[in-house]
């Protein structure tokens, strides 16, 4: 019954791939030169240049001895026997992503789905991508760099290598189910295990290798099972949760018994004597048990008294959004700044103003996090469900003061993240344990200590100001927000960025406070703070989706209390709830229709056409809001609509939410939901959809219940019972998904799109229902009703 | 510590355990089962179910002492990936999961509900499944694949 975990990405490789990485130990290098068939060896001068890193992924540095992944070899390998090693830093976190890049090697290549082993993000083996976040995955790995280009260019090598062997020219050959045949004689194939012959291919990643057109496709585009699923459902899949090592220890952390309190004296006498007590382990504030099991550190830590002296008292939560607004120092952003904002706002007949209010939230994923570490003298194995191993590698190498190169850190699944949980800051937990003790320590965090000190996703105030001509078009609109903001993804040298790395001595991000915001200097809507409605004018070049071009936005940032971090479209899906949520304002001040209101300020034809599915699916009853039949009594029914270009252009939904609302309770229930989605070529239909319909119910729980609270010293939303999730048993709304293929666009990410546009809808759904406006997330009850009766 | 027997999926294990220890840290770590999860050790999100004598039961909150010897039966004892349980195969067919974790919690709620109750309407089953937490809120996937299971178990 005892499994082999560490073992199980080994166990996929070929046996002689196996056999040089155990003999290589933590060198990556001596691995990839020292084997014959698997293969990826590369010198110096094949490094990416950080620069280069930075422009391919979009992030920070990648790590210098990380496989480059210009070359075709740190992304493909051939087997003998003609199987396929694929090579991944984007990691499968639950939406099929393992699935979507296995089928996407299948098709380039030309071989059965079977034939192809993913393995994804372990820093011994895969290209460092950064993080796995924020709809990226598919926009990096499916267009004509990295796995989708290093396939394509490997596709062509192939039929080059086969026409030497088979001597006809490539124009007469194809590839087929893993062999190259000519396309007249049937006799004349060669298989590609022959034909790599256990070589590597020695190739730069070339961008401009044709793709196999989405017309052609056969396994790419189809809505393949995920192969995880039956071990998912039969209880036989390895999360890092069930990572076992030889020897290994257990380990429970002991957080302040405060935010910001620090650690005066440990009485490790409180917990003498208690049968399995390993050590104690500390470090500046952080405190952590290690004991032979782990029902032994949950009862050695509960009972160990420790001295802590009392953080700062917390600004107080009923007041909390004027005291952001008044917040100093700030760190101001500006994305547009056409500078006749104000002038035009004057010269409208109609201004329209309104202010709405989004609380911090949290990942809260449902099994807390986890992670094993094994740190033995210089050399550290990390088992983590960290989104970005290459930045744990770095982040622990500072943390543990080893060598990069002496540490390997392998993802292993944990529970659905949605954003930066626990996972960082328990991979940190278990590393400086288990240094500690010299053993292999497990640390699951309690639900308290994940739901406490996570890094939240970011409260927002958000002013929006924008005015109407005599015909009911939008002249001017501005964008006016405060976010708090403290710590952040730990990257490669950040430390400090998460609980952890904090207590033990790292300095997170430093907050740099600038008063005046830089005018923008090119555009950027990553953070989707310029609404879809706008120009987004820079430098005299409009790249936004809308028409209005006065226009300004504005972000101020604070220094949080609590930790932050992305989670599930950050930033996007508050600036997106003002936006849409204003929209819907304006065209009923206008008395016009919300859906053609929206489409006669659109520039762009995707988000256009994207309004356009949804309303046809949800068979949309035009006529401005609120409904004729609103009121404020009784049950009554309403619609909403949203939209959003993610990131700008990454990614187009629209979303409908027919509603409920019970004027009695304040109960509000969604009915109906359609999505519609355009992230370019479908890749896998089902698991877009699926992604589609746990974006739109998740959003649903965080608009109508979800907010992190706390009192003058303490997070106080630590469980269940006090942070708000929907269960599965709640009224389950229909939801429909519209998929909108576009074989001939670049991928583009779909995993934030929808969620970013829920509630907004639901909140002009709730409007059209009552007349009422609610400004303010979530949802809850108390707020629908105290907003409909004051 | 004392020598508490249980009994798993068939299998008597007789295991040396402080009494008080949940049932879910001895079948995560002293039987190495991957179906039974550590959610929040409050009773709370159900990702630690398992079937006490058919019922469904959170492992996170019972003490090992007070199942001696009844039978245990965890998802690993539903079926097998090669032979799964129907209604493991009903949440297969519906590919109603994300990351999975809730997985264990969802479908042996949901099979000790089916089990008392085979003609449960939509509505009772929702009811049914109250207390179970999905953060990636696959929940209309899992609640069609709970149905379909209803049709396949009650044949």
């Amino acid at each position: 019954m005892k499994n082999q975990s560490p073992k199980t990405n080994e166990n996929s490789l070929t046996p002689d791939a196996q056999q040089a990485l155990q003999s290589a130990g933590f060198s990556r290098r001596s691995f990839l030169q020292g084997t014959g068939a698997l293969i990826v060896t590369f010198s110096m001068g094949d490094m990416l240049a950080p620069q280069t890193a930075r422009a391919q992924f979009g992030g920070a540095d990648a790590a210098s001895d990380a496989p480059p992944a210009s070359q075709v070899d740190s992304w493909i390998a051939i087997a003998p026997d003609g199987s396929v090693t694929a090579y991944t830093g984007k990691e499968e976190l639950g939406q099929g992503m393992s699935t979507a890049q296995t089928q996407l090697v299948a098709e380039e290549l030309c071989v059965p789905l079977q034939r192809v082993n993913l393995i994804m993000a372990d820093t011994s083996m895969t290209p460092d991508q950064g993080v796995t976040s924020g709809s990226q995955s598919s926009p990096a790995n499916f267009n004509r760099n990295n796995l989708a280009g290093a396939a394509a260019t490997a596709r062509q090598a192939l039929l080059q290598m086969a026409s030497t062997k088979l001597n006809l020219s490539a124009d007469q050959l194809t590839a087929v189910d893993g062999e190259i045949r000519s396309k007249t004689d049937p006799k004349k194939k060669i298989g590609y295990g022959e034909l790599v012959a256990g070589n590597k291919f020695n190739l730069k990643v070339d961008t401009n290798a044709p793709r196999k057109p989405a017309s052609e496709w056969t396994v790419l585009g189809k809505p393949i099972p995920r192969p995880d699923m039956p071990a998912m459902a039969t209880g036989r899949f390895e999360y890092v949760h069930n990572v076992s090592v030889p020897g290994m220890l257990h380990g429970r952390v002991v957080r302040p018994n405060a935010v910001g309190a620090t650690l005066v004296n440990v009485d490790e006498s409180s917990v003498a004597g208690i049968p399995g007590l390993v050590k104690i382990v500390v470090r500046k504030n952080f405190v952590g048990v290690v004991a032979e099991k782990p029902w032994q550190a949950v009862q050695i830590a509960s009972q160990l008294k420790i001295n802590w002296a009392p953080g700062p008292a917390l600004p107080n939560h009923d007041t909390f959004y004027d005291y952001l607004r008044n917040q100093k120092p700030t760190r101001d952003t500006l994305s547009v700044n056409s500078k006749d904002v104000d002038q035009k706002l004057a010269d409208s007949p109609t201004v329209v103003k309104a202010t709405y209010y989004h609380p911090y939230q949290m990942h809260g994923s449902v099994g807390s996090s986890c992670a094993v570490a094994d740190v033995q003298g210089d050399k550290a194995t990390i088992w983590s469900p960290t989104q970005g191993v290459w930045h744990q590698r770095g982040s622990l190498s500072l943390l543990l003061g080893l060598k990069p190169a002496n540490i390997r850190v392998i993802y292993r699944r944990g529970s659905g993240c949605y954003g930066i949980n626990g996972a960082d800051a328990v991979t940190f937990d278990a590393a400086l344990m288990s240094q500690a003790v010299g053993k292999p320590v497990r640390v699951q965090l309690s639900r308290k200590d994940e739901m406490a000190w996570e890094n939240y996703g970011f409260a927002f105030v958000m002013d929006e100001r924008a005015g109407l001509d005599a015909q009911g078009n939008i002249t001017a609109w501005d964008h006016e927000a405060w976010s708090p903001v403290l710590g952040n993804r730990p990257g490669y040298n950040k430390p400090g960025n998460v609980i952890t790395g904090m207590l033990a001595g790292f300095e997170p991000d430093e907050f740099r406070p600038r008063a005046n915001a830089p005018e923008p200097n090119a555009y950027n809507n990553n953070g989707n703070s310029v609404a879809s409605y706008m120009a987004g004018q820079v430098n005299g070049i409009a790249k936004g989706t809308g028409t209005i071009k006065s226009e300004r936005s504005l972000i101020h940032n604070t220094k949080s209390y609590f930790w932050t971090g992305p989670l599930r479209s950050p930033q996007r899906l508050q600036n997106t709830f003002a936006h849409e949520s204003f929209m819907d304002e304006l065209a009923a001040k206008a008395q016009a229709d919300p859906v053609a209101f929206r489409l006669r300020h659109l520039s762009n034809s995707r988000l256009s056409d994207a309004v356009k599915a949804v309303a046809k699916a949800a068979s949309w009853d035009a006529r401005p809001s609120p409904s004729p039949r609103a009121k404020k009594t009784g049950v009554v029914t309403g619609r909403g609509i949203s939209c959003v270009a993610y990131e700008g252009d990454n990614g187009y939904a629209a979303l409908f939410a027919e509603v409920e609302v019970d004027t009695a309770t304040g109960k509000v229930t969604v009915k109906h939901i359609v999505v519609s989605t355009d992230a370019g070529p479908i890749s896998n239909p089902d698991g877009l959809r699926n992604q589609c319909e746990g974006g739109a119910l998740q959003g649903m729980s965080r608009a109508l219940g979800e907010e992190v609270t706390w009192d003058d010293q303490n997070v106080t939303s630590v469980d269940w019972r006090t942070y708000h999730s929907l269960p599965l048993g709640f009224d389950v709304p229909k939801v429909d998904v519209v998929l909108l293929n576009r074989p001939d666009e670049e991928a583009t990410g779909a995993g934030e799109t929808a969620i970013t546009t829920v509630a907004a809808a639901i909140g002009n759904a709730i409007f059209d229902a009552t007349g009422v406006r609610i400004r303010q997330i979530p949802f809850t009850p108390e707020r629908v009703k105290a907003a409909l009766h004051t | 510590m004392s020598a508490i027997t249980l009994k798993v999926n068939g299998t008597s294990h007789t295991l040396d355990l402080d009494p008080t220890t949940p049932l879910l840290y001895a079948l995560s770590d002293d039987l190495q089962l991957r179906g039974p999860k550590f959610g929040c050790g409050l009773g709370q999100c159900g990702a630690c179910t398992v079937l006490v004598k058919g019922q469904a039961v959170r492992s996170c909150i019972t003490p090992v002492e007070t199942v001696q010897g009844v039978e245990i039966t965890t998802l690993e004892g539903l079926g097998t990936i090669e032979k799964p349980h129907a209604i493991q195969k009903a949440f297969i067919e519906e590919q109603a999961a994300q990351c999975g974790f809730c997985l264990n919690g969802v479908i042996l709620t949901a099979k000790a509900f089916l089990d008392k109750n085979p003609k449960a309407n939509e509505k009772q089953i929702q009811e049914a499944m109250s207390r179970v937490l999905c953060r990636c809120f696959t929940h209309t996937r899992m609640l069609r694949a709970i149905g379909r299971a209803k049709q396949e178990m009650a044949r």
